[in-house]
């Protein structure tokens, strides 16, 4: 490899990374040296921003609420797609394109058309404020990635594994939790994995289906402009913190995120 | 409870309407299932993507109407209905 | 792989058929009634046909954040696609490196975009972040807050950082699907790497190109949250996208009429891109199969 591929690639991570050394650096700075002037590194290095926020439970309950909806959406997700893109991928049905292609719209809507009929219709079924609301809600677009990913992966595993079960007397559940499932561990993970990342980052549909229990974090944060102005460190410190979840899940499944990307299809 | 919907009588003969199609399009795919062929179209097609294709651009048929000028709406709809209907037979 | 014709695949998609229609169709249908329609309150609402999609079929304020979507999103399109593809042409093939590569790339990805948003607000601001100061020390006088052309750079560069991981990451997994007997070829046949760039590499890419493509032209469409946290929109209209006038529109002023109607053409837009680029897809993929 030329050493000018290296350059480059160096350079573009240091694009990449810059912007959040940054957010991390102003987290660990008192508001006096924020505004102070510009300092590269923490000059009274302080914790004080993280124990705002962890001793605070109108801060840490938002992470508690993020993390429960994110959760209940990824388990809603896997169940009914699991069986819907082995559908996909082993049958032919009437409309099975067609429905193919009409979730793929869903993903593509944009939520904010959709932000009124949505609080009104999970306020009408008593939902509203709950985080099986939010999770709802994200499945809308979870839901068909999740079923595109599972597809692809699906499609890599042979046939004559399924005929061979059947031939040997497995019914079809036993057959798919036992045997079929595990040979595609890295899809699911993958799948998992894309689905946090959709419901973890998304804002607009959580803060309006949310007011006081199941508020998000990402809602609290926009929250931090008080009397003396915004709050800054404390900001930056819910701001790394929102990042630690995202390093967490990626270091799982790092292995298998090359295929991932590509959803399961080269 | 369903109140906020805020249903009107054409909205709702206009989902009947597609619903309808729907139904039909599903009990002759039942019947008689299609069989992918080329027609006017550049790309081959089966029955559902030709009324697919004619029911999206009916709707811009409708938009170009409405956004260009001040016809009555009753004509885009005639022209569409034609439009999908040759597009389903000869597309 | 053949399938197997069989209906009775419907029941094992019906579940996620119902869930999907539940949270989509419902409130695509209330967005419909609402187009057609005055509405003051819950009870009282008029009905006035097309009269909405008149209104905003010809509305300059609506054309104008249409325009600066398309040139956002295309902006967008022309620099990510490039550098994606660069990034991944440069980055290491296996071991840690790359390891550690996949995961510094995909750091961007997974940050609620709020928080994007609120850290190019604060790397952009020249008393306390760090880009905003540099270029104000080398003397270029940068403020994204009052100057229209530097809050659209920032807004594009954030995109550009924020979303280039993906096309990279698309990409990477596409060049590691090419076998190693075509780089062998090339390497008898003396190639060039431009040539094996233009002809081995490049053709391979294309189906996750497509994708790429796709996630980030319908992505950028609908963009929201980062430029809203930036930006706020300004100065003046500068920044306020497609999302965020639509948002106003029926948040702000209660125009929930006017709104719905721009919805619905907005998304017949989408629709009819999607569908271009879905059959596009799909016919690459057969393409593929049969030959």
């Amino acid at each position: 490899m030329g050493k000018r591929k290296v350059t480059g690639l160096v350079v573009y991570l240091v694009f990449v990374l810059l912007p959040i050394y940054w957010l991390l650096n102003m987290s660990f700075k008192t508001n006096e040296e924020i505004l102070g002037g510009l300092t590269f590194w923490p000059q009274h290095f302080t914790f004080d921003n993280y124990i705002t926020i962890f001793t605070d439970a109108s801060w840490y309950m938002g992470y508690v609420n993020s993390v429960t909806y994110v959760v209940i959406n990824m388990v809603i997700t896997l169940l009914v797609a699991l069986p819907a893109a082995y559908a996909f991928s082993r049958y032919k049905f009437v409309g099975d394109k067609h429905l193919f292609f009409w979730l793929l719209t869903n993903r593509m809507a944009p939520p904010a058309v959709f932000l009124l009929p949505f609080f009104q219709l999970y306020s009408s079924i008593g939902l509203f404020d709950t985080h099986l609301a939010v999770a709802l809600a994200h499945c809308l677009f979870s839901i068909p990635l999740a079923v595109w990913i599972l597809e692809g992966f699906m499609s890599g595993v042979p046939r004559e594994i399924d005929e061979t079960a059947y031939i040997d007397g497995y019914s079809f559940g036993h057959f798919f939790v036992r045997i079929f499932i595990p040979m595609i561990r890295s899809g699911i993970g993958v799948t998992a994995f894309f689905s946090f990342m959709f419901s973890w980052v998304e804002l607009l549909l959580a803060r309006t289906l949310t007011s006081v229990d199941a508020k998000p974090i990402s809602a609290i944060m926009t929250r931090t402009v008080g009397a003396a102005g915004i709050d800054w460190g404390v900001l930056a410190a819910a701001g790394v913190l929102t990042i630690v979840p995202g390093v967490l899940v990626i270091w799982f499944v790092r292995n298998h995120v090359a295929k991932g990307f590509a959803l399961g299809r080269v | 409870m369903m109140n906020w919907m805020a249903w009107t009588i054409p909205t709702a003969s206009f989902f009947v309407g597609i619903g309808l199609i729907l139904i039909v399009m599903t009990i002759a795919e039942l019947k008689r299932p299609t069989i992918e062929r080329k027609g006017l179209l550049p790309i081959a097609t089966t029955r559902g993507d030709r009324l697919f294709i004619g029911l999206l651009s009916s709707a811009f048929i409708h938009l170009a109407v409405i956004g260009s000028s001040d016809t009555d709406i009753w004509w885009a709809f005639g022209i569409s209905v034609i439009w999908v209907l040759s597009l389903l037979r000869w597309g | 792989m053949n399938k197997v014709q069989n209906n009775r695949a419907w029941w094992l998609v019906l579940p996620m058929f119902v869930l999907v229609a539940f949270s989509a169709i419902i409130p695509l249908m209330t967005v419909v009634n609402y187009s057609v329609q005055d509405i003051f309150d819950q009870n009282t609402a008029y009905f006035v046909g097309i009269e909405w999609y008149q209104e905003v079929l010809r509305d300059t304020r609506l054309h104008d954040s249409l325009l600066r979507q398309f040139t956002f999103s295309f902006s967008v399109l022309l620099i990510e696609i490039p550098l994606g593809i660069a990034v991944a042409l440069t980055m290491p093939k296996k071991g840690w490196q790359s390891s550690l590569c996949l995961i510094l790339l995909a750091l961007p990805l997974l940050i609620p975009w709020n928080v994007v948003g609120t850290i190019w607000q604060i790397f952009g601001r020249a008393d306390i972040g760090l880009f905003g100061w540099a270029l104000n020390a080398i003397g270029v006088d940068y403020n994204y807050t009052a100057n229209t052309v530097d809050a659209w750079l920032t807004v594009l560069l954030m995109d550009v950082w924020h979303w280039t991981p993906l096309v990279a990451l698309l990409c990477y997994s596409g060049l590691r699907a090419i076998p190693d007997a075509y780089y062998q070829a090339a390497q008898i046949d003396r190639a060039s790497s431009w040539a094996i760039f233009r002809h081995i590499q490049l053709p391979r890419l294309k189906s996750v190109l497509v994708l790429a493509v796709l996630l980030r032209f319908m992505d950028s469409f609908m963009i929201y949250t980062e430029p809203f946290v930036l930006t706020g929109g300004g100065p003046g209209n500068a920044t306020t996208f497609l999302s965020q006038t639509l948002t106003q529109m029926a948040i702000g002023q209660f125009d929930l009429g006017p709104a719905a109607a721009f919805s619905l053409v907005y998304f017949l837009i989408v629709l009819l891109v999607s569908w271009l680029f879905f059959t596009t897809i799909s016919h690459m993929e057969k393409d593929k199969s049969d030959g």
